[in-house]
């Protein structure tokens, strides 16, 4: 009698469609008021043996049919979970939504793969103003009032203020002046900045920018002034041979000066850079002029050192093969998307400059 | 400054291949910065004589040739109007390269008759545009010679780059002086016996203006014949692109390039009186040999006659007393100009001339009657005559002066050790006189120098040590590495510089992109954006649209907002860190982070609504770089006193107590207009210099992390309060109403419309409360809740909405 309760119950349990019908068959078996419950309730009438016999079947029939209820559940609800998830199906082609990110300038990340190379080289970040004197552009660089280097630079000019002739820097040199007045030596500093001069065509922009160096100590020469340079510029263009060619020039400011080319090849009509014969002007220095060091009250019998400068919009050119100068202040947002860089691409000599 | 390589060899002896040389120059400061050898290219090309010319049996255009090569006869069909027997031209056999035309010739047969080479033009061998016939040359031309070397042509065009210092270079025999002690060769003597004069000249000469004119010699020349120069000086000329004039002007030239010594030639006739030399009348003019009138000033030194300005010393002659070919008596001029007169005068009138270039440099100051000397013989030579005695007024300028040169200084400056004695011969061999050697000691003492009279740019032993490693070569100083004082670098960047770095990588994070404008901009943009004063007004712009320095950076990002429009790009997120300007010195500038967005912050898109930007864009951005730049943001309050081209409903300053640190909002539609920009645009400034540095002590350990065990708990309020109630007076009521617990409050809905009373808005705030001692109880809850209403009705007026 009990194995057709249980055939029956059990056909109950794998019909039961959901989990209402599922809890149904339970209430019906293992109810209160249930078939399995009924039996239990009858076991008081009988004898003793009869009753173990009696319980321990009624027991075992109930864990089958309770086993059976939970094996079902689960089913249900994988079923039930399956057949959501199965609902819930998306398109999972469609676009993300729109999220911008920005890009850093290639000047500003020049500077900053600059800024990275030559503070390992024990260099820090001095910086001007724009707005300069006659005093600390021309003057006490060694540029006497009249000399024709003054020509060189088409000087932007503003009103005299008293006796002092305003003007825009042409350079980033006047920094080598302010910190030398206000730091003593061992002086070891780079000065990026705005520089302007009245000029406009297909590679010159009436503001631009350099990077300035400054090397002031009693033992610094000429030779350092290479090595330095060579260095920077090996690690800057990631080219380990890339050759250096020193040649004499003139800076009033510098004494002995000279321009530095690197190695380029121009084959084709496209520029390589590394030891391929030809070569490409990149930057101007030299010792820093003994009359510069007394302008700004500085020893020069006991003091000397180097200086140096260079166009950051030339190198960040060279090195990315932007064609044209003139875009970089153009703000461009298509220019900025293709040559600008990422914002967490921040160049440092422990994780690479350049990616 | 350009020569050609024979013009070098009249002062250099050498064998050095024209390679070598230019690599030498380059060397030596004397950048190279371009070889035209027209010699290699015109090779093939040769003077040849048109022995018979017949028409073409089949074309009645064509010439049928015979044409003497010097080695051979050779039949030529050509087609130039000028083709006939007798013409000496060029010719060109076959296989060989046409420059002007780029092709290489074959043999050919044109119209049935056997062609072998070519008759050239002109254009052909790039000479110059003429292609309407062949070449003629003159009868004596000689048949067989190569063309180039018979034109003049064959001698290479070296083009250097001079630096401002180097005037002896401008002149051919500087630059074998250079290459000499070199070692690249011998420099020639120069010839130097005076001429006797043979009258004494009936000009005199008085220098007026001694300091703008020390020296002036002058010689007067009588029965001179002008005419063209001879071939050499012509070819010379020609070789380095000046115009041969006339023999006496082509003289002048000559020794100019030849010597760096300028000369000017006055028609003697034309001359009233004699020579003053004077600086120039208010109101006079001068009608100079380039065709052009100038007027002159009393800062400007001219060269007169006894009625009239005849030449502005140093720069240009005038027209009136130029030579001409009827030129029979000449007064020569050599003189000694001050430089930075020349310069400024040249720069004033914008005058550039060969004798600019090279007295505003500063040109021999001993090499005056030299310079006449030669230039004398040259004439006589060519143009007859006979020569007066000089004429001197002024004296030679005192040039000598002794430098010491310890010789230690070029390793301790310049890196690399040269011996003493090689120092010695390359300073003797530049010029240089060794007046006293104080030998004492190992390496010798010091050197007592005077440095050559053609050499006013060495001043110093710097400049001493610059010849000597310029001459050993930069190439053999050693490359040394920096020594470093530590073996970590210290930061190369201070907090403030940190920041700016910080602040662009934030901002790009947020979506807008780094621009770099011209710090410069228009005044009436500026003028929108509170204008700069006279002082930041550009002398001298490039431009009217870049005349002033820009008061805010935000009036170049609009207008780089609206280009970008234009291209069809209008959603637009820029962002500049840079300067600007308020006072014109060097304490008056700024650096500001500005930004701007324009069209919509958020794109149309399946899953989200577009949405245009707005102030709070603005506001959030400022916010950024401000946390960034770790400004206290929790202290700042918020007002509504932006300056005049934000929106005055719909922008806010943010300040630090009274300090502002940043403004943002919408922009102005009269700004945006005026700029022909549309709107909506909103913007920010951030003022990274008003931002506090943070205070560094106790090191570098943050306090000490407060974690509660117990959850936070939110309760929500809504206050009806009149409209024009500012949100921040409710955040500020609530938060004080508990100090220690009310941990953030923040509003999630504002509401204004039905339901509520007109002139009334209801602000939802959502309150978290940290309890940090034990879990509270829900009567603490209540009484907080109740303290948190009474403190923002105390503060608004508003109560709880019901």
């Amino acid at each position: 009698m009990l194995d057709a309760l249980k055939d029956e119950l059990l056909s109950q349990v794998n019909a039961a469609g959901d989990l209402a019908a599922l809890e149904e068959v339970r209430v019906t078996a293992l109810g209160k008021k249930g078939r399995i419950t009924g039996f239990m309730k009858e076991l008081g009438g009988l004898s003793p043996d009869e009753r173990r016999e009696r319980g321990q079947q009624l027991n075992a029939l109930k864990d089958e049919i309770a086993a059976a209820i939970d094996s079902r559940k689960a089913d249900l609800a994988r079923a039930h979970l399956e057949a959501r998830l199965q609902a819930e199906r998306i398109d999972v082609t469609l676009p993300v939504r729109p999220e911008t990110e920005g890009r850093i300038h290639p000047i500003s990340q020049t500077i900053d793969e600059m800024v990275a190379i030559f503070a390992e080289m024990g260099f820090s970040v001095a910086e001007g103003p724009d707005v300069e004197d006659d005093f600390h552009n021309f003057t006490a660089l060694n540029f006497p009032p009249g000399h024709p280097a003054r020509d060189m630079h088409d000087t932007f000019y503003l009103p005299d203020a008293g006796d002092k002739k305003m003007l825009l820097r042409t350079h980033t040199s006047p920094v080598q002046v302010r910190t030398m007045l206000n730091k003593k030596p061992p002086i070891r500093i780079i000065a990026p900045g705005r520089t302007y001069r009245s000029d406009y065509d297909m590679t010159h922009t009436p503001m631009f920018h350099q990077i300035e160096g400054l090397v002031i100590d009693e033992a610094t020469h000429m030779g350092h002034l290479k090595g330095c340079l060579i260095e920077f510029c090996r690690a800057f263009f990631d080219v380990d041979d890339l050759p250096l060619r020193f040649r004499p020039s003139f800076f009033p400011f510098t004494e002995p000066s000279a321009e530095v080319d690197i190695g380029c090849s121009r084959k084709g009509g496209e520029l390589k850079l590394g030891n391929y014969g030809d070569w490409l002007e990149i930057l101007g220095c030299g010792m820093v002029h003994p009359n510069v060091l007394e302008a700004c009250g500085i020893d020069s019998t006991r003091y000397q050192g180097f200086a140096f400068g260079m166009g950051i919009e030339r190198v960040a050119m060279l090195k990315y093969g932007i064609p044209d100068l003139r875009t970089f202040f153009e703000a461009d947002l298509r220019w900025l998307k293709h040559y600008g860089f990422v914002p967490l691409d921040v160049p440092s000599m422990a994780q690479g400059l350049t990616r | 400054m350009k020569f050609t390589l024979s013009w070098l060899k009249d002062h250099l002896e050498t064998d050095a291949t024209l390679d070598q040389i230019v690599e030498k120059l380059t060397a030596l400061g004397l950048e190279v910065e371009g070889v035209e050898d027209r010699s290699k290219e015109l090779k093939p090309f040769r003077v040849a004589h048109v022995v018979s010319a017949e028409k073409h049996p089949d074309a009645d255009k064509l010439r049928v040739l015979v044409v003497d090569t010097g080695t051979e006869k050779l039949q030529v069909v050509c087609g130039a109007p000028n083709a006939r027997a007798g013409l000496k031209g060029v010719f060109a056999p076959e296989g060989a390269y046409i420059p002007g035309s780029d092709i290489t010739l074959k043999k050919g047969v044109i119209r049935g008759v056997e062609s072998n080479g070519m008759m050239c033009s002109e254009r052909e061998l790039k000479l110059s545009e003429e292609h309407n016939g062949i070449i003629e040359l003159p009868e004596d031309a000689p048949v067989g010679v190569a063309y180039a070397e018979y034109a003049g042509l064959g001698d290479p065009v070296i083009d250097i780059s001079l630096t401002p210092d180097r005037a002896d270079c401008a002149g051919v025999r500087g630059i074998a002086r250079d290459l000499a002690a070199a070692g690249l060769g011998r420099l020639r003597p120069l010839a130097a016996e005076p001429v006797k004069g043979a009258f004494a000249s009936p000009f005199g000469v008085t220098i007026e203006a001694p300091d703008a004119c020390p020296m002036y010699v002058g010689r007067y020349f009588r029965g001179v014949k002008n005419g063209p120069s001879p071939k050499w000086l012509h070819d010379k000329l020609v070789a380095i692109g000046l115009r041969p004039i006339s023999a006496l002007v082509d003289i002048t030239n000559f020794i100019t390039f030849d010597l760096s010594r300028p000369l000017h030639a006055f028609d003697a006739d034309k001359v009233k009186g004699g020579i003053v030399v004077r600086m120039a009348r208010e109101g006079e003019t001068l009608a100079a040999l380039n065709g052009k009138e100038y007027p002159l000033d009393p800062s400007m030194t001219v060269i007169a006659d006894h009625e009239r300005a005849e030449a502005l010393g140093g720069i240009i002659g005038g027209e009136a007393s130029g030579c001409t070919e009827t030129t029979v008596n000449v007064f020569l001029e050599a003189a000694i100009f001050d430089t930075v007169r020349t310069a400024q005068t040249g720069r004033k009138l914008g005058i550039e001339s060969d004798a600019r270039y090279r007295l505003e440099r500063g040109v021999d100051p001993a090499a005056v009657v030299s310079g006449m000397e030669r230039a004398t013989r040259l004439i006589l030579e060519i143009c007859g005559g006979e020569a007066s005695d000089l004429v001197i007024a002024g004296e030679e300028p005192q040039w000598r002066r002794t430098l010491t040169l310890r010789p230690g200084r070029v390793a301790a400056l310049g890196g690399v050790e040269v011996p003493r004695d090689e120092q010695t011969r390359i300073l003797i061999d530049l010029g240089c006189e060794i007046v006293g050697e104080d030998a004492t000691g190992e390496s010798g003492g010091t050197l007592r120098v005077v440095p050559p009279s053609w050499r006013a740019d060495i001043h110093g032993e710097a400049d001493l040590v610059e010849e000597v490693l310029r001459i050993h070569g930069f190439d053999a100083i050693p490359a040394t590495p920096l020594p470093r004082d530590s073996v970590l670098t210290r930061p190369a960047l201070t907090t403030k510089q940190r920041r700016v770095g910080l602040t662009k990588r934030t901002l790009a994070v947020r979506g807008l992109s780094e621009a770099v404008t011209w710090s410069f901009m228009a005044g009436p943009v500026a003028a929108l954006f509170g204008g700069v004063g006279e002082g930041l007004t550009l002398v001298n712009p490039i431009s009217a649209d870049l005349d002033v320095m820009r008061p805010s950076i935000l009036g170049n990002l609009i207008q780089a907002a609206g280009r970008n429009a234009d291209r069809g790009y209008a959603d637009v997120g820029l962002f500049e860190v840079g300067p600007a300007f308020r006072k014109p010195s060097p304490d008056g500038q700024d650096i500001v982070a500005a930004g701007i967005r324009a069209g919509n912050a958020v794109p149309r898109h399946w899953a989200e609504k577009a949405r245009g930007v707005d102030a709070y864009d603005a506001k959030a951005d400022a916010m950024a770089v401000l946390e960034a730049a770790g400004a206290p943001v929790t202290n700042l309050q918020v007002t509504t006193d932006a300056p005049g081209w934000y929106h005055p409903g719909r922008s806010g300053v943010l300040r630090l107590g009274p300090t502002v640190m940043a403004r943002f909002g919408e922009i102005h539609p009269t700004v945006l207009g005026t700029l022909g920009v549309k709107g909506p645009v909103v913007g920010f400034e951030v003022f990274l210099d008003a931002i506090p540095l943070p205070k560094k002590k106790g090191g570098t350990a943050r306090p000490l992390v407060q974690l509660s065990p117990f959850q936070p708990l939110e309760r929500d309020f809504a206050f009806v309060v009149g409209k024009d109630v500012e949100a921040d007076k409710l955040i500020r009521a609530a938060k004080g109403a508990d100090k220690a617990l009310v941990r953030d409050v923040t509003v999630f809905d504002v509401y204004q419309g039905t339901n509520l009373e007109e002139g009334k808005k209801s602000v939802a705030l959502s309150v978290t409360l940290q309890p940090t001692e034990r879990t509270l109880t829900e009567p603490e809850i209540e009484a907080i809740g109740q303290k948190i209403v009474a403190a923002v009705a105390k503060a608004t007026g508003g109560s709880l909405r019901s």
